[in-house]
């Protein structure tokens, strides 16, 4: 696999808090990967520090083969942390030719990327103009000028109404499918899940977990059950060594797996046992339980 | 080089504001500089004809020229402090690094912006100078007319350690109403380290040369009041009014000092802070 990013035990520190510990990982060509964590996690601070906007204070950090010089590198990296930060006087396509300049990328750029993000129509008009969910598509389409090796986004639906959510969405999902390296920050975990297939999660500053989305968490998954027989189905449970916790909420019961096990396998067993399942749902954790589970497993 | 011009001038070029600055800085002493010349009134003070009173006169023209048109210097001033105050408030300081400028780029391109505006009005004011002396000037022998050509050297030093002082507050203090104010700020305390050095020396001679040594006194020795010396030229006799007019060398020196200074200690700052 080839290397985009690799981060070796960045440290970040703001006089005593220190916003990043220690942190360690690798972004690898063609995934998308989600870095998460709550506000005030470090998301910002390292992307800042391998964007070369904040200072870090020990360990570091490569780009590509590591050849390469940061300020090179940032010429072949799209990025936008924040909010989308344009000059409010220009026209659209007046900041995205300045963006050209500095990215040393050709004019015709700019009307190919207004049309990817839906925006060619108001090209001529004022920055200021803009709402917020079209400022931040011309952040994107910004960031797409050098057709970059990675796209970097920082919570790049914080603040959206549910549509411009929507359509910054479908415009990642888009980027993605061409084959385009993401990283997105978010906090929201229902972002990550449904764009990511890679995830980093940071809490104060600490990676808790990098990996594979769906390998989060060493988990076979959960029955949800019902049945006429209610206690009996508890007692059989409670001994038989493939289950863990088991939980009663409401009369359903909930039942965590020790070893991989199917539906089948145990509607089967039931049966045997002369129990009659009246619900029985396999399930895995999702991305929030999961990331919930995560956290506060550390807090102990 | 020009891509770093280029990318500047595009950012000063479109705001409205900025734009308005520049034409007023560089309209502005040219009207003046033509009015004083057609108009017998001089602001007032002098209801002589100028030209008969021997001050578009080469070579002392070159002095009067650049130092009067250094004053309307603070328009462009606005406008640097300006530049570097709005890349910080539109937080487009960390977006163009981001999209791949450095930081080094990020001050050059402003100093190189500055040295260019520095030339412009330079070679204008040169140029102007050049015609209204020859139109006035009793003596149009070349030698008489380039002797004190250095006025213009003098200018262009002058306005290139302005604007970088300028560019020092904006970056330092990241708004341009503080920078502004800072300048009045530096300008008190030179004074106070003037009176300072009285005390010490225990006279103004000794004072002043502690003085010539800051930032914007050493910018004013450049090119120093020219009225005295148009007075002298009047009355030659008064030998006790004579005074020490011309640019030397070590004032150019000291003001490229602190040119040079300023600029590394805004590339500096911009290294050290985290945006």
């Amino acid at each position: 696999m080839e290397p985009i990013l690799t981060i070796n035990n960045l440290t970040k520190k703001f006089g005593s808090l220190t916003a990043v510990k220690d942190l360690s990982f690798t972004i690898n060509k063609g995934n998308v990967y989600g870095i998460l964590g709550p506000n005030g996690s470090g998301k910002s601070t390292t992307l800042g520090i391998v964007l070369n906007v904040v200072n870090k204070s020990t360990g570091d950090f490569q780009w590509f083969d590591g050849n390469t010089t940061t300020h090179d590198a940032l010429k072949q990296v799209g990025a936008i942390i924040e909010r989308p930060n344009f000059y409010p006087y220009m026209t659209a396509e007046q900041n995205l030719k300045l963006v050209c300049k500095i990215k040393g990328v050709d004019y015709s750029k700019i009307d190919e990327k207004l049309n990817v993000v839906g925006l060619l129509d108001r090209k001529d008009h004022k920055f200021k103009t803009y709402s917020l969910g079209m400022k931040q598509r011309l952040a994107i389409a910004s960031a797409l000028l050098n057709d970059p090796e990675i796209l970097i986004l920082d919570e790049p639906t914080n603040g959206l109404d549910p549509q411009g959510i929507h359509q910054i969405r479908q415009i990642i999902k888009d980027i993605a499918a061409t084959g385009t390296t993401i990283l997105l920050a978010s906090h929201l975990l229902d972002e990550v899940e449904k764009v990511c297939s890679h995830v980093v999660v940071l809490r104060q500053g600490v990676k808790l977990y990098s990996g594979r989305v769906d390998e989060m968490i060493s988990s076979h998954g959960f029955f949800e059950l019902k049945a006429e027989k209610h206690q009996e189905l508890l007692d059989l449970l409670e001994t038989h060594s493939n289950f863990g916790n088991v939980k009663l909420e409401d009369g359903l019961i909930t039942a965590f797996l020790n070893e991989p096990m199917s539906a089948s396998d145990f509607n089967k067993l039931m049966f045997d046992k002369g129990i009659l399942l009246s619900h029985l749902v396999k399930r895995k954790e999702s991305l929030e339980e999961q990331f919930l589970q995560l956290t506060d497993n550390q807090e102990n | 080089m020009l891509r770093l011009v280029q990318l500047e001038l595009q950012k000063l070029w479109l705001n409205k504001a900025s734009k308005i600055l520049i034409f007023v800085s560089f309209i502005l002493p040219f009207t003046v500089l033509v009015l004083s010349s057609i108009k017998i009134n001089f602001f007032g003070i002098f209801t002589l004809e100028l030209g008969e009173l021997g001050i578009f006169n080469f070579p002392i023209i070159w002095h009067i020229t650049t130092f009067f048109a250094s004053y309307f210097k603070f328009f462009f001033a606005i406008v640097v402090v300006s530049m570097i105050g709005n890349e910080y408030s539109n937080k487009t300081l960390k977006q163009n690094l981001i999209d791949g400028l450095s930081k080094k780029e990020f001050i050059l391109s402003k100093f190189y912006t500055i040295v260019f505006f520095s030339l412009c009005a330079t070679i204008l004011i040169g140029l102007a100078t050049f015609l209204i002396g020859l139109y006035y000037s009793s003596y149009t022998e070349a030698t008489i007319i380039f002797r004190e050509i250095e006025f213009l050297l003098a200018y262009f030093v002058k306005l290139v350690g302005f604007f970088s002082l300028c560019l020092f507050f904006g970056m330092l203090l990241k708004r341009s109403a503080f920078a502004l104010g800072f300048l009045v700020i530096l300008y008190i305390l030179e004074w106070i380290v003037f009176w300072g050095a009285y005390e010490v020396f225990g006279n103004a001679d000794s004072a002043f040369k502690v003085k010539n040594f800051l930032p914007l006194e050493s910018m004013y020795k450049l090119i120093d009041q020219p009225i005295q010396r148009i007075v002298m030229t009047k009355f030659p006799e008064k030998t006790d009014i004579a005074y020490d007019y011309a640019v030397h060398w070590y004032e150019i020196a000291i003001v490229l000092g602190w040119t040079a200074l300023f600029i590394f200690l805004s590339y500096r700052l911009l290294k050290k802070r985290d945006l």
